[in-house]
């Protein structure tokens, strides 16, 4: 009895250091945007005075707007390119199927740091250079193979005869696909798209590579700016992101229970 | 509504012959079973007249209009699954409402015409339901109204009842039974199971490694089957071989088998009959010495009692010999006795040796 008390205990205990050891940093980062000293001096004084100057950071916010942009725009991609890609792997068989499905998993596994120097190379080599625009590319050259992962994973649970069922009662293609093979997946794509949408916000490597002066993201302004002198501006809108992220993950996850529903 | 005609479908997967040049007429209105072990080609020929896979040659025909290049789709048939394959995202209303749905017909008259196929189906009330708060037998209900709400013109059952348990499955072959009579469709139906198929249908069809083995009604093939395969796979059959002697078998130990029922075949070849365990009398003694009668001498080895029959077997000449007997109440054999088995010649089939 007293040894499984005692595990217990250890048990409990792991668990709140783990989740400490996951939120601690982030929650004296959002407590630090709202003190008054720069340099994180206690006692601690309440005070919003960096969010006010937040908004007077032209750069920051211009950055942020790219950030937004490139992720919103990368996820609807990544998610159409992504569940089709899906669906034909789902309903086809094809030379080379096995391989092309063995293909979409390396480039997950290749460091970043080697994938944005190759693609500093190629858009180069061809002509489409640094900026907006490359650094979009290389985010759905990214996210792409997240969602074709999830969204097939998904779709391993869905059973055949339902499109069969729904084509036997004159549903065309796009109707046995619309109304009964996408409902299935959905929550798959949902996750896909929030994975696909977390790899272009949180990208830093590709983007610091392929972005210029004055046309970047929010994490290589991040950085930027730390390079030069931190300031409590970065607390603050580091806490805004935290914020509307979790926000958003705790929303989807009351409304799709991720591979739940049977 | 249409009869289905199949002419010369050839169909393989690789070197696996999976139809071998099946002919069948399915006759308008007429209820078929597709009968055959795993393998047989049975589904597969029902997923050809579906149209989700076509023939390598053959012509398929619904309702004098051919079809063989026509997607499935297009074909106007309706189609129960084995494991039913309800739209686990709708409720049962608008899985039975899917088919006319995607018509383009109006809403007025799709809610009518789903409330009239679930009514037909004793399900009026569960319209809201979604198919998980279903059972077995409820789900199956809602297939068959979803297959036949569209008004196809024909109605195909891959073994719908393969899922439920014994009880049930009774009832629904009755059930299924009423709801074909009162709309009167083509039905094929694809089954593993000898009884559903005798039972349910006007004609059976009998499969076997992609090739059509026999055709007809269930008591014609009951009664005259044509090989020893179509004898043993529906119902249960003794087959004796033997030489032929044009009318009957000589066995190998002398004894002659007279055949009232099957092919005429030339003297000396290799021929078997076959004859139901239910058709053979069993007595001790003597037994009924009748020279119309086929008698043979052997040993009760084995009795299984099942209530209100009784099933001997009996072993001769290294063959066992099964017998079943009626409960009258009268004669009780136990193992180990000499026994006197006889039949008439009229229940003897005479069946080529192939």
């Amino acid at each position: 009895m007293a040894t499984t008390r005692i595990l217990e205990w250890l048990g409990r205990l792991y668990i709140w250091l783990l989740l400490a050891f996951l939120y601690l940093p982030i929650i004296i980062m959002a407590l630090m945007s709202f003190n008054v000293s720069p340099f994180y001096q206690l006692p601690f004084e309440w005070t919003t005075e960096w969010y006010a100057a937040l908004w007077q950071n032209e750069q920051l916010i211009s950055a942020t707007r790219n950030s937004l942009e490139i992720a919103i725009i990368t996820t609807i991609i990544c998610v159409v390119l992504g569940s089709a890609a899906s669906l034909a792997l789902f309903r086809y068989d094809f030379r080379g199927k096995k391989f092309l499905q063995a293909l979409l998993f390396p480039p997950i596994a290749i460091p970043w740091l080697i994938t944005g120097t190759a693609m500093l190379i190629f858009f180069f080599g061809v002509g489409i250079g640094r900026g907006l625009f490359a650094i979009l590319l290389g985010h759905v050259a990214l996210a792409l193979p997240y969602v074709i992962v999830v969204v097939s994973a998904r779709l391993q649970t869905f059973a055949p005869e339902l499109e069969e069922a729904a084509r036997s009662l004159g549903a065309n293609q796009w109707q046995v696909t619309r109304r009964v093979t996408l409902p299935w997946i959905m929550p798959g794509v949902i996750a896909g798209g929030l994975f696909a949408f977390a790899v272009s916000f949180d990208q830093f490597v590709v983007s610091y590579f392929l972005s210029t002066p004055g046309q970047t993201t929010l994490p290589v302004e991040i950085y930027a700016a730390i390079r030069k002198g931190f300031t409590p501006e970065i607390n603050a809108v580091s806490t805004i992101i935290i914020v509307v992220s979790m926000a958003l993950m705790l929303l989807t996850a009351r409304f799709f229970k991720f591979g739940g529903e049977k | 509504m249409a009869g289905v005609q199949v002419s010369n479908l050839s169909r393989s997967f690789g070197a696996h012959k999976a139809l071998d040049d099946v002919s069948i007429d399915f006759a308008d209105g007429g209820f078929y079973a597709l009968l055959g072990p795993s393998g047989s080609g049975k589904t597969t020929l029902l997923r050809q007249i579906a149209g989700f896979d076509f023939p390598d040659t053959g012509r398929i025909a619904i309702g004098g209009e051919s079809v063989e290049r026509v997607p499935v789709e297009k074909r106007r048939i309706g189609m129960v699954f084995q494991n039913y394959a309800l739209f686990p995202n709708m409720s049962v209303a608008d899985n039975v409402a899917f088919g006319l749905s995607v018509r383009g017909e109006v809403k007025a008259v799709i809610a009518a015409e789903v409330q009239r196929a679930l009514d037909l189906v004793q399900l009026g009330k569960l319209g809201s339901r979604r198919p998980h708060q279903l059972s077995g037998g409820q789900r199956q209900r809602v297939a068959l109204a979803r297959a036949i709400v569209t008004k196809p013109r024909v109605l195909l059952l891959d073994e719908p009842l393969g899922a439920l348990d014994k009880a049930l499955r009774v009832d629904m072959q009755i059930e299924l039974k009423r709801i074909q009579r009162e709309i009167g469709i083509t039905t094929i139906f694809v089954t593993h199971d000898q009884e559903e198929a005798l039972t349910m249908s006007d004609r059976i069809g009998i499969l076997r490694e992609g090739r059509l083995v026999q055709e007809g009604p269930p008591e014609e093939i009951y009664d005259s089957p044509k090989s020893e395969f179509a004898a043993t796979f529906l119902g249960d059959a003794n087959i004796l071989r033997g030489d032929t002697t044009g009318t009957g078998i000589r066995l190998p130990d002398g004894t002659a088998i007279a055949a009232g029922a099957g092919v005429s075949l030339a003297a000396g070849t290799k021929a078997s009959c076959a004859v139901r365990p239910e058709r053979i009398r069993i007595a001790t003694g003597d037994g009924i010495a009748d020279h119309n009668t086929n008698m043979l001498k052997g040993q009760v080895s084995k009795r299984i009692f099942a209530g209100n029959n009784s099933t001997y077997f009996v072993e001769r000449d290294s063959q066992t010999i099964k017998v079943i007997v009626q409960n009258t109440g009268i004669e009780r054999l136990a193992e180990g006795q000499e026994v006197v088995l006889s039949w008439s010649p009229e229940s003897t089939v005479l069946i080529a040796v192939s």
